[in-house]
């Protein structure tokens, strides 16, 4: 797939950092304000398919892109496994447990274990879309080939 | 809280998501934990089984408040922990049985991932005391399915998961719309805190509707009459060992279990949905075994014939709740009851092994046509004994599991004066016979034109099936009083004492 012209490059040079911080807003403000992990990360995911759409995929390395994206989903759902068990460990011992201190409510360090499994869920979901998103261009190159 | 229930669903995810990772190193790391890994869960749900323990799980730690359920409870019973066994035994045979038989195919991790992420799925569906997370692990169950349905990427296999997915969807769209009719009449989502607020109001008309929704929605992942569109495709286009996980496992987790806990524990049954769940279970028990009959592929003709022994499972139960909703003999309903959880687990056993079977004929012959195959019981002595087994099992021939399951339905279903039920599920046993001797003529006896020189299958093949076929067998010890009185027994009442449920769960 070729890249599109170079005022449309330009642009989404320009936005794309944009798009990229803004995801990571909405993720690390995930338990004070609307949104969180899956809004962030959609975000995330939004940044990079953006570029790749305007630069082409002659940029990329499609399929290394591919296996590592797939490589940080996994890696990031079992992180968010682990910090669930870690709960059956700590405090009163129950899956799912926010054994960390709470903080003040309004602070943006606070509520405990929340805003790490928000992180955790963004890099998934970021990851996943990107992976399906390079699967179905993959995809689409080897048909014409 | 030292329970440990959530492993049912922590390892095999943790396991489903490690194989992409650690898979990439070796290829034997996927085929080695997914066998481990299910053993485990295998002994962890008989000790329960047997120490016939009853646990309520707060996850997260989130206290009722004012005696209602705020945060997800994970229920365990004796009626999820049998089903729990069933998932997790047959989940270990049939992944010991992939070892050689996904061979055949390329992305084996990706087979192993999908697999334990399907189990996964089931036991949430299986433990949740939740609507909606039942909803949620439903979805990463039936998915994952779909995936597994189109794994062999052919035309066959991708149109079959693409007609499954379809109608898949239509179901669960049918089930959110139940689930959120139930919330906004109850406002709450938890089983046992719906049912205290469905027994005081009597908005009868509203609780039909959400009925019937129910009914179609999950009478589709069970492949109940007049939603079994999917199952013959699905069935005979996935892998082998899939086709016996959907058959064997799958269509009883997501479908028949979750009707019989929703109707037993959650409303209070009226008379006309105890008929029209014992007419829906009549008609898949007469037409699965008529569409049986006259099919070529091996795989076809074993799925039509699950609808029909899933109508013998619904007929159970359909009559034990005709009894308990017109206020007849407890005793009748516990016996039909009790006969439908029987054949559940039988069916689970011996349908699995016939898929598994066809696998092995599949694995050696690469073909499931019954008319180009014959005379394989010279070549392939084990495959042969294990499906004469199974057939004898699922046709109702004594001294197999079988027999005595489809006998104390027919006694319950003569005692509660259903005389026509009674009647027809003999003739339709018989008729099972017919198909069955028909396949075992066809592919292991008679006149061997094609296939010489077949070997048998590999150990890690054989061994499950020789594993199923024993359990075939020893199953039948079930009808002995005092081993009902271990399993089945404390199962019939959980279903029919609505109360000890509810209390289990709000009085924690």
């Amino acid at each position: 797939m070729k890249g599109m012209s170079i005022i449309v490059k330009k642009v989404a040079q320009l936005i794309a950092g944009f798009v990229f911080l803004y995801g990571i807003y909405i993720i690390a403000h995930g338990h004070l304000t609307p949104g969180g992990g899956f809004a962030g990360g959609a975000l995330l995911a939004g940044a990079y398919i953006l570029s790749i759409l305007a630069y082409g995929s002659d940029y990329l390395k499609l399929k290394e892109e591919q296996t590592e994206s797939s490589l940080s989903e996994s890696i990031s759902i079992l992180l968010i496994l682990m910090l669930a068990v870690a709960g059956m460990l700590m405090g009163i011992k129950v899956f799912f447990n926010n054994f960390l201190p709470k903080g003040t409510i309004g602070e943006l360090i606070s509520a405990g274990a929340i805003p790490l499994y928000n992180i955790f869920i963004g890099i998934e979901v970021a990851s996943a879309l990107l992976t399906i998103f390079l699967a179905l261009i993959i995809y689409k190159e080897e048909i014409e080939e | 809280m030292d329970s440990l229930i959530p492993l049912f669903v922590i390892i095999p995810l943790a396991t489903a998501f490690l194989i992409p990772i650690i898979g990439k190193l070796t290829i034997y790391f996927a085929k080695t934990i997914t066998p481990v890994v299910l053993l485990i869960l295998c002994f962890y749900s008989i000790t329960l089984l047997l120490s016939n323990s009853k646990e309520t799980y707060i996850v997260g730690g989130w206290q009722p408040v004012e005696d209602i359920p705020i945060g997800i409870y994970l229920v365990l019973d004796s009626f999820s922990i049998l089903i729990l066994c069933i998932i997790s035994i047959i989940g270990f045979l049939v992944s010991f049985y992939s070892f050689e038989y996904i061979s055949y195919y390329t992305s084996e991790n990706n087979f192993y991932a999908l697999f334990c992420l399907m189990i996964a799925g089931m036991n949430g569906v299986v433990l949740s005391g939740d609507i909606f997370n039942l909803f949620v692990f439903l979805e990463i169950s039936v998915i994952a399915s779909y995936a597994l349905v189109a794994f062999g990427v052919g035309k066959n296999e991708l149109e079959a998961s693409f007609k499954y997915q379809v109608l898949g969807n239509i179901a669960s769209f049918l089930i959110l719309l139940s689930i959120s009719l139930l919330y906004w009449q109850t406002k709450t989502l938890n089983i046992a805190d719906i049912s205290e607020v469905l027994q005081t109001s009597d908005d009868s008309a509203f609780l039909k509707f959400t009925q019937v929704l129910l009914i179609s929605g999950f009478g589709l992942k069970a492949a109940i009459i007049p939603f079994h569109a999917w199952i013959p495709d699905a069935h005979s286009s996935a892998p082998s060992p899939v086709s016996a996980m959907l058959s064997g496992v799958l269509i009883k987790a997501v479908g028949v279990y979750v009707i019989i806990r929703l109707f037993f524990n959650m409303f209070v049954f009226t008379h006309e949905i105890a008929m029209v769940i014992t007419v829906l279970g009549t008609l898949s028990m007469i037409i699965g075994a008529l569409l049986a009959i006259n099919q070529s592929d091996i795989k076809r003709l074993l799925a039509y014939s699950s609808i029909s022994q899933i109508g013998y499972i619904i007929i159970g139960f359909g009559i034990g709740m005709v009894v308990l909703s017109k206020g007849g003999k407890v005793s009748i309903a516990v016996l039909a009851i009790a006969g439908a959880l029987f054949h559940m687990v039988n069916h689970a056993v011996f349908k699995g092994l016939l898929f598994l079977c066809a696998g092995a004929v599949e694995y050696r012959t690469n073909t499931r046509d019954m008319g180009q195959l014959g005379g394989l019981a010279e070549n392939m002595p084990i495959t042969s004994t294990s499906s004469l087994g199974a057939s004898l099992s699922i046709s109702g021939i004594p001294p197999f599991n079988g027999f005595f399951s489809k006998l104390i339905i027919i006694i319950a279903a003569v005692q509660a004066r259903f005389y026509l039920v009674a009647f027809l599920a003999v003739v339709v046993s018989i008729i099972t016979l017919a198909y069955f001797l028909k396949f075992q003529k066809r592919v292991f006896y008679g006149v061997n034109k094609n296939y010489k020189n077949v070997k048998e299958v590999p150990f890690a093949m054989s061994f499950s099936m020789i594993v199923l076929v024993v359990l075939c067998l020893g199953l039948s010890i079930l009808v002995i009083p005092s081993i009902r009185e271990l399993i089945l027994d404390p199962a019939v009442n959980t279903l029919i004492n609505m109360d000890q449920y509810i209390n289990q769960v709000i009085q924690y």
